[in-house]
């Protein structure tokens, strides 16, 4: 489990952390969606002890993050979109560094090729893998250890739909086997799609939480319903109780006519939330 | 030491194919074989050749190496990466630095046995090279550790690596210079190489190296210390 009580954390005058309290459960994927300069990297350093913070308490597992030992780092896989490759190695040599620091085996490094779908290229250098394959790399040396916690930091960020499905799938077999995925993204597809829990975060602060489904549902100010005729044409009616009549009437002339295909009730999105909390957008 | 050896390993993987720092390494050994063998002159000292390159040797590969291997780190966020797995600083400070100590030392030997230097003044040789090797490493980890990346561990790299060279060079022309170069390491190095068969060192000459030793050390303690080994 990981709790986390009033921190903050400043660079100089600005505040990029602001009292932020937040409990993670075993199992749980949890997301921080933010824009870009959010404070997301800060709260993921700050939390695996690479950066130190002035207010507040962290623990992970039931050890403070202040006094994380060698042994408690282990149980950390931390995926970052700095933290490089050596880029003349190949991808197994690269593992193997890592494997030879945790005091993993040579099966281990065979199982994570394996389970990010690089076992082919396991005598490539990085220099020649292609973007995709490089974060599946770094994927790949997150799960080395097999961690307890794991900490991605937008982990498919610039990838293509298809390599971002692919490492959603190795998220979620993670998330079966009881471990945390901590994750960060601005991707609001990415968080209703994984995460069972998400935090919003705007300039260091929480400004709303809670499961995906139910952000969405409590920001249904508008309550619209979307029908799609046969045509295919999109038909958007209101769902109150003012108009609950006219709604109705105009549902069953679809029917009567055979016209529609589809009704969606048309809650808003992620993006459409965040918009409403600080008036900003979440992909900037 | 797991942690250190697997650093070791890394770099030994990685040398292989970073030309930059490789040349550094083979790129003295060559010219000292090559000039020894291509160019003699009459009343050329022995071992000229030898003393000239052991020393620039000596004081350049380890300086520029280590910077970059450590700046380079420390750009492309491996070093990051390695801090966040617990590599503590030590052990990838001794990881690369014993690399570097050793690739060093097998070119040194390489230098001196190509130009004939007989077994007993070879081992004294060789335990004067490894002092100024063991005193450069420490700069050059000194230099990368303040260094933000590889272009800064240059700009950084060669004005040191110039000053503790060409030094004891220059001091072979100039009175002046040699003045001021005494109390470089380099050339109280030099100067105990040079009667390469009675290899000695005074007690002055000994009293200047360890005080540069430690000038040099608490040099990268405050480096480290303002820097850290992740630019944070």
């Amino acid at each position: 489990m990981i709790s986390v009580t009033g921190i903050s954390k400043s660079f100089g005058d600005k505040k990029v952390l602001d009292g932020i309290s937040m409990t993670i459960e075993d199992g749980e994927i949890f997301g921080l969606l933010g824009p870009s300069g959010a404070g997301k990297t800060t709260l993921i350093r700050v939390l695996t002890g690479q950066l130190k913070f002035e207010e507040g308490a962290a623990m992970i597992n039931g050890k403070d993050v202040r006094k994380l030992t060698g042994a408690d780092k282990k149980q950390f896989g931390v995926m970052m979109d700095d933290f490089g490759l050596y880029e003349r190695l190949t991808c197994y040599q690269n593992l193997k560094v890592f494997a030879d620091i945790y005091g993993v085996g040579d099966a281990e490094i065979a199982t994570v090729l394996k389970e990010v779908e690089l076992e082919d290229a396991e005598k490539k250098e990085v220099k020649k893998l292609s973007k995709g394959m490089k974060e599946r790399l770094r994927l790949a040396r997150a799960l080395l250890a097999h961690p307890k916690v794991l900490f991605l930091d937008e982990p498919t960020s610039g990838l293509d739909p298809q390599t971002s499905s692919e490492i959603h799938e190795i998220i979620k077999k993670r998330k079966e086997a009881g471990t945390i995925i901590f994750l960060t993204t601005h991707n609001m597809t990415e968080a209703e799609k994984l995460c069972d829990h998400l935090v919003l975060l705007n300039e260091g602060k929480i400004v709303e939480r809670g499961a995906p489904k139910e952000l969405c549902l409590r920001y249904d100010h508008q309550k619209k319903i979307e029908l799609v005729t046969t045509k295919g044409e999109t038909v958007s009616l209101e769902m109150n109780r003012e108009n609950a009549e006219k709604t109705s009437a105009q549902i069953a002339e679809f029917l009567k006519e055979g016209n529609l295909r589809t009704i969606h009730s048309k809650e808003p999105n992620l993006e459409t939330v965040f918009m409403e909390l600080t008036g900003r957008k979440l992909e900037v | 030491m797991r942690e250190a050896t697997a650093i070791f390993r890394k770099q030994v993987l990685d040398t292989r194919k970073n030309r930059a720092v490789l040349i550094q390494f083979i790129m003295f050994p060559i010219m000292t074989i090559v000039m020894s063998n291509a160019v003699k002159v009459d009343d050329m000292p022995e071992f000229f050749y030898l003393k000239l390159f052991s020393i620039m040797y000596m004081a350049m590969a380890p300086i520029v190496s280590m910077s970059s291997i450590i700046s380079e780190e420390k750009e492309k966020g491996t070093l990051r990466a390695l801090m966040m797995s617990n590599v503590r600083p030590a052990a990838y400070l001794l990881g690369v630095g014993v690399y570097d100590f050793l690739c060093c030392l097998i070119g040194t030997m390489l230098m001196s046995k190509s130009c004939g230097l007989d077994d007993g003044p070879w081992w004294r040789y060789l335990c004067v090279i490894m002092i100024g090797l063991v005193i450069s490493i420490i700069l050059g980890a000194a230099v990368g550790v303040l260094a933000k990346d590889q272009m800064a561990a240059t700009s950084l790299s060669v004005p040191v690596m110039c000053l503790f060279t060409f030094l004891p060079m220059m001091a072979q022309f100039n009175g002046t210079i040699a003045k001021v170069a005494k109390f470089f390491y380099t050339q109280q190095l030099y100067l105990a190489l040079e009667d390469i068969n009675n290899v000695k060192i005074g007690t002055e000459g000994l009293i200047i190296i360890a005080a540069n030793a430690i000038v040099i050390l608490g040099f990268f303690v405050l480096a480290f210390r303002k820097e850290g080994l992740t630019n944070e």
